[in-house]
């Protein structure tokens, strides 16, 4: 190769280096600016409807007087129960496949079947919910048979979640503890899962943020978008603040509108509060464990 | 002569793949045995026959017996964790826990069940004092073990391992990720701890080998070539093969 092709060369791959980095920071501004945008409309619209009686008020016909207590206060018991099912078997279910599964047919078969579920539309697994949990199990569109289809909803990315973060513990603490006598039961108890439990807990409050945002499966499960009262029992039926906004986004009137910006306000301090307090943890955990 | 370590016929097999043929060999109590070889030729395999931590390898299939104090710790009557209890090992590169030093040391005793504070700190200081790395430590048990520099760290294993007061140790290449003065620091050791304790060592330092051991086996493609004193395998080797690896002219 002569000189003057070598710089040549070496011209183009600076040039490709460069458009490289400028398409990358487009893309990303791109994205940044779209979401400034649209989260500054949704500011100016509904700030100025947040106040205490829009928190405590209950849904009405009257704009100016309804308010989410129904919706946000539906959420919470929502999310309660979805954790309480979820996070204990999708936990175990992780830990079951990354440390005690075998490769055979039968783990295999679960393992695909888990990263498929993880991909299915949310509306299918509302299906679901509505023949097992609201028709066989004779649960009516109540709060339990919401919190059984998030908890499947989410399921797949808790067991996905666990597994990854048990994976990212090195083998060398396992045998180190096998070495000092300790079963399979107390190296995973003691070692393994306190090593892990920022992962997995970054993935339980990733999935519980998204099962705070869902609406479709809830819709077919019957959520309603009028309920007059706050559900006083898991057995109660429930409306969500998604399903809310969905309400009042389709109503002509331009006060729902701004009711709805409003609520939707209320609904993204709740998911970034809980990705915020995710982001905090992995630091947290990666700061305490640097292997 | 009595062992303390036995092994009897020991053929071990990776799958289809040979890694030890038929390899007998004695090891006596209160002694440094050191394991030599190039790499690859079944020396950490042998070592790790006698707390069973090649169990976790799948395609891991052993013939032969391998005997501590006269009993077959392969039969089925054996308990794997109450044998791990009694042969502790040190691995390769410096594994504490992601916990207090205090913790890493009491850990072995723990999982046995013991609660009793007082006893729990006598024990730690015990074990810490033994890995001659209390008076380093002393003052922050509680500090992140991940926190010390690796020879200390690699003490700390020691000291877990000596905590649930084992009569046998298995040392993997203990000082290959250490530098000199942690290496000098950790072989002290080795040579203290061999008044109480029943030392296997593999290394690729042969120096080390010399410097630490009282028997030496010399190990090459899954054969055990030569067994001997220290002294003489390094003065004066039967073999042609040990002699050619201990002047470097292979391995």
């Amino acid at each position: 190769m002569n000189k003057s092709s070598n710089k040549y060369q070496g011209k183009i791959n600076r040039f490709k280096d460069n458009a490289f980095k400028y398409l990358g920071i487009s893309a990303s501004l791109i994205g940044i600016f779209l979401l400034t945008i649209f989260i500054g409309n949704i500011l100016i619209d509904g700030l100025s409807r947040i106040d205490l009686d829009f928190l405590t008020s209950l849904p009405s016909r009257k704009a100016e007087k309804a308010g989410i207590l129904t919706a946000w206060s539906g959420s919470l018991w929502i999310i309660t129960f979805t954790f309480i099912i979820a996070v204990p078997l999708g936990v175990c279910a992780g830990i079951y496949l990354q440390e005690y599964g075998k490769k055979n047919f039968l783990n295999t078969i679960l393992e695909i079947n888990i990263s498929n579920l993880a991909g299915v539309p949310s509306i299918i697994y509302g299906l679901l919910g509505l023949e097992i949990f609201v028709r066989i199990s004779k649960m009516g569109s109540s709060v339990l048979a919401g919190s059984f289809t998030l908890a499947l909803l989410i399921l797949p990315i808790i067991i996905v979640a666990t597994r990854e973060a048990l994976k990212a513990v090195p083998p060398s603490i396992r045998t180190a503890s096998y070495g000092l006598g300790a079963t399979k039961w107390q190296t995973t108890w003691h070692q393994v899962l306190p090593a892990a439990s920022g992962g997995i807990l970054t993935g339980v409050i990733l999935a519980i943020s998204r099962a705070v945002g869902e609406t479709a499966p809830l819709i077919v499960v019957g959520a309603l978008a009028y309920v007059p009262f706050v559900p006083a029992s898991p057995n109660d039926s429930f409306t969500v603040l998604p399903i809310q906004i969905f309400n009042w986004v389709s109503r002509p009137q331009h006060e729902f509108a701004i009711n709805a910006a409003a609520a939707i306000i209320i609904l993204l301090i709740i998911t970034f509060a809980m990705n915020g307090i995710a982001v905090y943890y992995r630091n947290k955990w990666q700061k305490k464990i640097n292997w | 002569m009595k062992y303390k370590l036995e092994a009897k016929n020991i053929n071990v097999f990776y799958g289809d793949k040979k890694a030890l043929n038929n390899v007998n060999m004695g090891i006596v109590q209160n002694a440094v045995t050191a394991l030599i070889g190039p790499s690859g030729c079944g020396k950490s395999t042998f070592l790790r026959l006698f707390n069973r931590m090649n169990d976790y390898i799948d395609s891991f299939r052993l013939e032969g017996d391998i005997l501590i104090d006269n009993t077959n710790i392969y039969s089925k009557q054996i308990l794997v964790d109450e044998l791990r209890k009694n042969v502790g090992m040190v691995f390769q590169k410096p594994n504490p826990f992601p916990k207090s030093i205090f913790e890493n040391v009491a850990y072995g005793l723990r999982i046995q069940g013991i609660k009793d504070k007082k006893f729990l700190a006598e024990k730690v200081q015990d074990a810490l004092q033994q890995a001659a790395l209390w008076d380093e430590v002393k003052d922050d048990l509680k500090k992140s073990a991940l926190a010390l520099s690796g020879g200390q760290q690699q003490r700390v294993c020691i000291a877990r391992a000596l905590a649930v007061e084992p009569s046998i140790i298995l040392m993997d290449e203990p000082t290959s990720a250490l530098d000199p003065i942690a290496t000098t620091k950790v072989e002290n050791l080795i040579a203290q701890l061999k008044k109480n304790y029943t030392i296997v060592i593999v290394t690729h330092n042969m120096q080390q080998a010399s410097r630490i051991s009282d028997n030496t086996a010399f190990f090459y493609m899954g054969d055990l070539i030569e067994f001997d004193t220290t002294n003489n395998i390094f003065t004066n080797p039967k073999e042609e093969k040990t002699e050619n690896y201990i002047t470097g002219r292979f391995g």
